[in-house]
């Protein structure tokens, strides 16, 4: 076990308790989390959804504190054109959907799959999502890549994501290989509205441009989602917002594909840079701001279930969602590791432990809940918090030295997490960066305060300045009952008029680089 | 009557090789390229050359 937990930055210094004692059987059942509603805890889904998402990091949200994913870019070929998209930019120090520093061969694939397995413990998900379309050019890497890996691996669970044009021409192939999760980019319902989203398909030999690329488009989405439903696999749906485009449509395209039996929608703010070399880049098309998302994010609630944690990783990324280890496995690396074995132990033993953490949660996190309640009643208005972490939903990361704010809305109907951050590190080998500074200002500058694990003066000060607070007594506990425990706080001063509301901030996404390595 | 693949553009996805009916696109030197011997601009098989209405990168042109 030791080694297990010293391989990562989830289970660091003081981080590592014992579980809480356990609790009875029926503490998972009904509504005992706080997770209710947005986030996808065991509590608010069928057994048998729980038992396919709880190990996978990105279609469980409470997983993603725990597990690791894997993308291995064996699908550089692509059948449609999209205008956040740009086939010819590839580039390592990027971050961002369809960006890889290396194709793979399905072999070579293999090789660093079960490189990587032995090296992260954490790993449950190994997932194919290009750099171009996992089902273009007759998904043969893809698949070439599944069949050898369940013989293999097969305790790692499989995943690909696709643009939806060949999907029904493979859902037969992708459920005899086991294939649990399926990823749809879909944009829009409507192909007046996906006509300024894709300014081409490749379909039936030839190449479709306009209405009838996004009529085509649409359809073949549609029915590639309701054939991998009607088989009992799982779909989460992204769309990429985009403001004035589809936007406001993205409401419409929650509720179809909520109807059409879609498990997860996820909703991400489009990526958009003049030097990234897209046509929304070139033509200045704007990417949302933080509150437009979740003002978005937020009217879905009620229709086809929110993904809130997503990274928009790279199409080979490795290692914790938020934590990108790619830049560890190269090709000359692994092929210089010479032959792997395959060994689950560390898995195992991983998952044991992480089963075993998962039983006290529940319990906790719903008697902070209940003190909240009990203390506060419900007339506090929510606040939002940011929170420094590298993982095992602890507050466990120092202030300069997070790449990412988490950030958490909390109030009396409990902690919900609305999503991530992403920033400069402030603190560079000891010093403070005034510049970065100010990034991380404007990054979390719709939050009430920052819990982290520990922090310096001068950060602290500015902090302050800016009307947020830096929190550091919750250092190494659990986020959701430490954001409880601050707001129960937060609320009591708010009332005797020793604080006043902070209300009406917006704050900026920021989409550039997560690769660098921790120092 | 042959295509030819522009190999400054080509993103090398391999998206073409797939498509072409003649199997006279081939992966060399890091880049693809098409055999002017067999290929036939798709004539006969479909309306348009397949490697060219697939290239993403629209790096597929007449020779």
């Amino acid at each position: 076990m030791d080694n297990v937990i010293s391989l990562d930055g989830i289970l660091g210094l003081g981080e590592l308790k014992a579980p809480d004692t356990a609790p009875p059987a029926s503490a998972a059942s009904g509504c005992s989390s706080s997770s209710c509603g947005s986030s996808d805890g065991p509590a608010d889904m069928a057994p048998e959804v729980w038992e396919k998402v709880k190990n996978h990091p990105c279609y469980s949200e409470e997983a993603h504190h725990y597990f690791a994913r894997m993308h291995v870019a064996v699908a550089p070929a692509c059948n449609i054109q999209c205008n956040y998209c740009n086939r010819k930019y590839d580039c390592s120090n990027e971050s961002r959907p369809g960006v890889v520093s290396e194709k793979l061969t399905p072999d070579q694939a293999i090789r660093k799959i079960l490189a990587v397995a032995k090296e992260i413990p954490q790993l449950s998900v190994i997932g194919i999502a290009g750099p171009g379309d996992s089902l273009a050019a007759g998904g043969r890497n893809t698949f070439a890549t599944f069949e050898q890996l369940q013989k293999k691996a097969p305790d790692l669970k499989l995943c690909l994501s696709t643009n939806g044009l060949a999907l029904p021409d493979h859902v037969e192939r992708i459920a005899q290989y086991n294939i649990d999760h399926v990823t749809i980019t879909i944009n829009m319902v409507d192909p007046e509205v996906g006509q300024h989203i894709y300014p081409w398909i490749f379909h039936g030999h030839r190449r479709w441009t306009g209405l009838d690329a996004a009529k085509i488009l649409h359809e073949r989405q549609m029915l590639g989602l309701e054939m991998l439903t009607a088989r009992g696999i799982l779909v989460k749906v992204n769309s990429v917002m985009i403001p004035g485009i589809n936007d406001e449509h993205l409401l419409e395209v929650n509720r179809q594909v909520k109807a059409r039996g879609a498990f997860l929608h996820n909703i991400m703010p489009l990526i958009s840079d003049p030097a990234h070399g897209t046509q929304f880049g070139l033509t200045g098309q704007r990417g949302p701001t933080a509150q437009e998302l979740k003002v978005v994010q937020d009217a879905c609630e009620g229709g086809a279930k929110l993904m809130r944690h997503c990274r928009q990783c790279r199409a080979d990324a490795v290692g914790l969602l938020g934590e990108d280890r790619g830049a560890e496995f190269t090709i000359d690396r692994i092929e210089a590791m010479g032959e792997v074995d395959y060994d689950d132990e560390a898995r195992r033993s991983y998952r044991e432990h992480v089963e075993a953490e998962r039983a006290g949660r529940a319990v906790s996190k719903a008697a902070a809940k209940a003190e909240v309640q009990d203390s506060v009643g419900a007339q506090a208005a929510p606040i939002l918090i940011a929170v420094a972490t590298k993982g095992g939903e602890r507050i466990n990361e120092h202030f300069g030295h997070a790449r990412e704010f988490q950030i958490y809305e909390v109030g009396p109907q409990g902690a919900t997490f609305v999503g991530h951050r992403r920033v400069d590190q402030y603190c560079e080998g000891g010093s403070g960066d005034e510049d970065a500074l100010d990034g991380v200002l404007a990054a979390i500058n719709d939050c009430t305060a920052v819990l982290v694990a520990k922090i310096g003066g001068c950060p602290s000060k500015s902090l302050q300045a800016a009307g947020i607070e830096p929190v550091d007594r919750f250092a190494f506990e659990y986020i959701e009952e430490s954001a409880l425990a601050y707001f129960k706080d937060y609320a009591g001063r708010l009332s005797r008029g020793a604080v006043s509301v902070r209300a009406g901030q917006d704050a900026v996404i920021r989409t550039g680089a997560l690769t660098a390595l921790r120092a | 009557m042959a295509y030819k693949i522009k190999a400054s553009d080509c993103t090398a996805c391999g998206a073409c090789e797939a498509e072409c009916p003649n199997i006279a696109i081939s992966f060399k030197k890091g880049t693809y390229v098409i055999d002017p011997v067999k290929c036939t601009e798709c004539q006969g098989h479909f309306d348009a050359p397949q490697c060219a209405a697939v290239c993403p990168a629209d790096c597929c042109v007449p020779a």
